[in-house]
Formats: structure tokens, C-alpha cells, sequence
């Protein structure tokens, strides 16, 4: 019965998702705008509870003296930190809210990013070795790509950037755009079969 | 009635060709979903499907977790994310038959929720309802590289034996796809994000390419609605083919159809 109930939900809703879409009236406008405002609330209670399930994930683990130890009180200190002072002094832009995050967050999810530069050389490395045919093609179009897109393409021949961007511009956006014909097929078809309950991930 | 709905401004004239491609994709991916008779579908075999189930047995040989993440890129309410929470489906049951550990980080408070019920269901029906720990479920953070860092955390610490990257993914791949390379794990990648998916098919085994994500639960179900599903799929790509040879063709004879229909 239960699950017959969601299913029923899952269908009413889906169907009038798409629906108001294509069909712009106050009311379809006013349920659209609720619905979305449900989305945030739910949104907004479940992450109360994934707070509270990260700090009790790490509570425990300082209980229980594993080597992560550390790690985990740094965490319950971050999480607990940045919510005493936001209830203290606000969010406001000379708020200690607003500084721990400038320089502490931020530095630190910059040096999380800067990591890609150091990755994307290490892919590049094995991506590059050609071990087959398309491999040979990969690393001929990647070479002649980042060369060309280089000043130094230019010095080698000025008829390389034009090739770089005859191979981004053409074979390359021609794949992608297959692989996003296919992507929005399939979307509307695995959307589909959620709504009409043929394939769900609930029992 | 077309004309009362079009003066009224209810519908708006430009959507009319998405609408009725809409229409046209549900209506026959309906028809075969739920036709009567159906003959055996020959499918082709995806590299990628065919080793989810070698790499869980993998993990479990070797006596190591699995880690499972959807990506910071897409929320509850996105395809991607409902193909990856179907393929979910099926790798929680292979674990918990397997008697295999599966952490399933995320980015999103929601599918947490949505992941624990999927894998405390997997456990209960393998028997093994005793073997699921909630704490496997994280919420790490909502932020983009503070996600990266948790799950980079993770698969650094709990060296899993196989991982599967399975979503919406954007900066975060190549950090997630790398760690997990240089940590040994045997990784199965798929993603509708096409700048993503050249940094998958070099850092990770294997990688479903774009719309092979949303066939993955065709391949791994006996549900025959879910393979006439697929088959639907390609029946209205062979039909957009035929349109983009066609359509060109015949702009260069003087009938130029590409705005109307497509």
C-alpha cells in the first residue's frame, strides 16, 4: 500500500512537472512555486539532519580512539565553530562567519582545486601513451590541440592554431553533441520509467 | 482548441516542436514499455556493465570496502542521479549477497537519505539486515572541494578495492578519479557530463559514455520494460539520424525544414 502511495505521488508529480512546462497559467505557476518551496524545506531539514548525523559519525569515531582520531575532532570543531559564531554575530561581511570562511574555507578549497593541475598532468601522461589505434588518435588531436592553442602553435606555423580550432570546432564538438543527443534521450526515457513506476529504486 | 490555448498565452508557440518531441519520446517509449509480446532483444555488450559485478567480487576477494559516490554536480531531482541511484540498486545487492562493505559518500543531505534506504533494503533482502551500517552513508559537505577533499579522505584511508563514479560530476572528477588510481582501487566510471568523461576515460578502467548510464539498469535487470525501454531509445536516436542526413540534404535543394522541426 505504501509503496503503491509513492508510486501514485511520483506519477501525479512527474506528470505535472512536465506539464506545467509547456502549459503557463497562475495556478499551474502557483503549484509549480509551492512545490519548489517544499523541495527547499525538505532540503533544508535534511541537511539539519546530515549535520547532526556528520557530528555524531565523528563523535564517534573520537569515542571509539582510532588513529583518525584528529581528524574528526577538527571536524566537530569546524562544524561547531562556524554555527556558534554565525548565531552570535550573523553572516554580515565583517562578521567572524564571514572571515573564517575567507580564510579558511576558501584557501583551502583553492588548494583542493590547484590539486587538478597536478592531476591532469598525471592523466595526461598515461592518457597520452599509445598502446592502440584510438590511443594514436587521442594523443594526436590532444597534441595538436594544446600546441595550437599555445603561443608557441603560432611560432611553429601559423596555420596551427586554424587546425586546433578546425578539430574543437568540428570532430570534436560532432562526438559531443552525439553523446548529448543520446544524453537527453535518455534522460526523458529513465525520467519516464520513474514516473510510470517501471523502474524504481524503492521497494 | 489549439487556437484557444495559443490566443490565450497559456502555451507558448516557440515550445510547440519540444512538445511534441516530448510526446513523441514518451508515447513510444510507453508503447514498448508495456506491449504484450515481446521477442528476445539482442543487446550489445558495454565493457563497463559487464565488470560492475567482477569489481564488487574484487573488493570482496581482496577483503576491501567499495565506495560508491554520485558527484557534486546533480541533486535528487536530476536523470543522471536517478540512473546512478538504479545502478546503486544493483551494486548494494551484489555487496550485501557478497558480504562486501559499501560506502556511498555524498554531496546532497537528500540522496543520503535516499542511498541509505536503497542499501539497508539491499542488505534486508540479502539476508544480512545485521551487516548495514548507517554511519556508511556520509553526508561529507555541500561544498564543491570540500566533497572532493571527504571522498579523496575516504578512498585514501579505507584503500577500497573498487570504485564507482557514477552521476553528474564536474571539477571534482579528475581529483576523485586520480586519488582513487593512485590508490590502486578498480574504478568504474559513467557520466552525461561530456568534459568529464575525457578525464574518466583516462584515469579510471572502465567508463560509460553518456546514455550507456541511463541502459546500465537495462543490462542488470531481467525486466523485460526496462529493456523495451532501451530499445525505444534507439528507435527515436535512428529516427533524429535519419532526420540530421535528410534535413541537410534537403536545405540544399531549397526546403529548408531544420527550424521547424528540430
Amino acid at each position: 500500500m505504501t509503496n503503491r502511495l509513492a508510486w501514485i505521488a511520483t506519477l501525479v508529480t512527474g506528470l505535472f512537472m512536465m506539464a506545467q512546462y509547456f502549459i503557463k497559467t497562475e495556478a499551474t505557476n502557483a503549484i509549480y512555486t509551492t512545490l519548489l518551496d517544499y523541495y527547499q524545506i525538505i532540503f533544508a531539514v535534511s541537511m539539519i539532519v546530515g549535520g547532526i548525523g556528520l557530528l555524531k559519525q565523528h563523535s564517534l569515531k573520537v569515542q571509539r580512539s582510532s588513529q583518525q582520531r584528529g581528524y574528526s575532532l577538527i571536524t566537530i570543531t569546524a562544524i561547531l565553530f562556524m554555527v556558534i559564531v554565525a548565531v552570535i554575530s550573523g553572516t554580515g561581511a565583517t562578521s567572524p562567519y564571514q572571515w573564517a570562511f575567507n580564510n579558511l574555507q576558501a584557501p583551502m578549497q583553492a588548494t583542493t582545486f590547484s590539486l587538478l593541475a597536478f592531476f591532469v598532468a598525471s592523466a595526461a601522461y598515461r592518457g597520452f601513451r599509445v598502446k592502440s589505434a584510438p590511443a594514436f588518435v587521442l594523443a594526436l588531436a590532444a597534441i595538436i590541440v594544446l600546441v595550437g592553442k599555445s603561443g608557441f602553435g603560432e611560432m611553429i606555423s601559423q596555420q596551427l592554431p586554424a587546425i586546433a580550432g578546425w578539430v574543437l570546432n568540428n570532430p570534436s564538438t560532432a562526438a559531443k553533441r552525439g553523446i548529448l543527443i543520446g544524453v537527453g534521450i535518455g534522460s526523458v526515457a529513465t525520467a519516464l520509467r520513474v514516473i510510470l513506476g517501471i523502474e524504481r529504486s524503492y521497494r | 482548441m489549439n487556437s484557444f490555448i495559443l490566443a490565450t498565452g497559456v502555451f507558448d508557440p516557440a515550445s510547440l516542436v519540444l512538445l511534441i518531441w516530448v510526446l513523441l519520446t514518451c508515447g513510444v517509449v510507453s508503447y514498448f514499455s508495456y506491449r504484450r509480446h515481446v521477442s528476445p532483444l539482442r543487446l550489445r555488450a558495454i565493457p563497463g556493465i559487464a565488470a560492475i559485478e567482477e569489481a564488487v567480487g574484487r573488493a570482496t576477494e581482496q577483503g576491501k570496502p567499495i565506495v560508491f559516490t554520485t558527484g557534486w554536480g546533480g541533486d535528487i531531482q536530476r536523470p543522471t542521479t536517478l540512473a546512478a541511484l538504479n545502478l546503486l540498486r544493483f551494486v548494494a545487492g551484489k555487496a550485501a549477497s557478497y558480504g562486501c562493505r559499501i560506502l556511498f559518500p555524498t554531496h546532497d543531505p537528500v540522496i543520503a537519505e535516499a542511498a541509505k534506504e536503497i542499501i539497508r533494503t539491499a542488505y534486508n533482502e540479502a539476508g544480512h539486515p545485521d551487516q548495514f551500517r548507517e554511519d556508511d552513508v556520509t553526508f561529507v559537505s555541500p561544498s564543491q572541494f570540500g566533497y572532493a577533499s571527504g571522498v579523496d579522505g575516504i578512498v585514501s584511508r579505507q584503500k577500497p578495492g573498487a570504485i564507482f563514479l557514477f552521476g553528474t560530476f564536474e571539477g571534482e572528477a579528475l581529483i576523485l578519479a586520480e586519488t582513487g588510481n593512485i590508490n590502486g582501487a578498480l574504478q568504474i566510471a559513467g557520466t552525461d557530463s561530456t568534459i568529464q568523461l575525457s578525464f574518466f576515460i583516462v584515469a579510471c578502467d572502465y567508463t560509460l559514455i553518456g546514455e550507456e548510464l541511463y541502459t546500465a539498469s537495462a543490462y542488470l535487470t531481467d525486466d523485460h520494460r526496462v529493456q523495451s525501454s532501451m530499445y525505444a531509445q534507439d528507435l527515436i536516436r535512428a529516427v533524429l539520424v535519419t532526420l540530421l542526413i535528410l534535413l541537410p540534404i534537403l536545405a540544399m535543394l531549397g526546403v529548408n525544414l531544420y527550424k521547424e522541426i528540430l
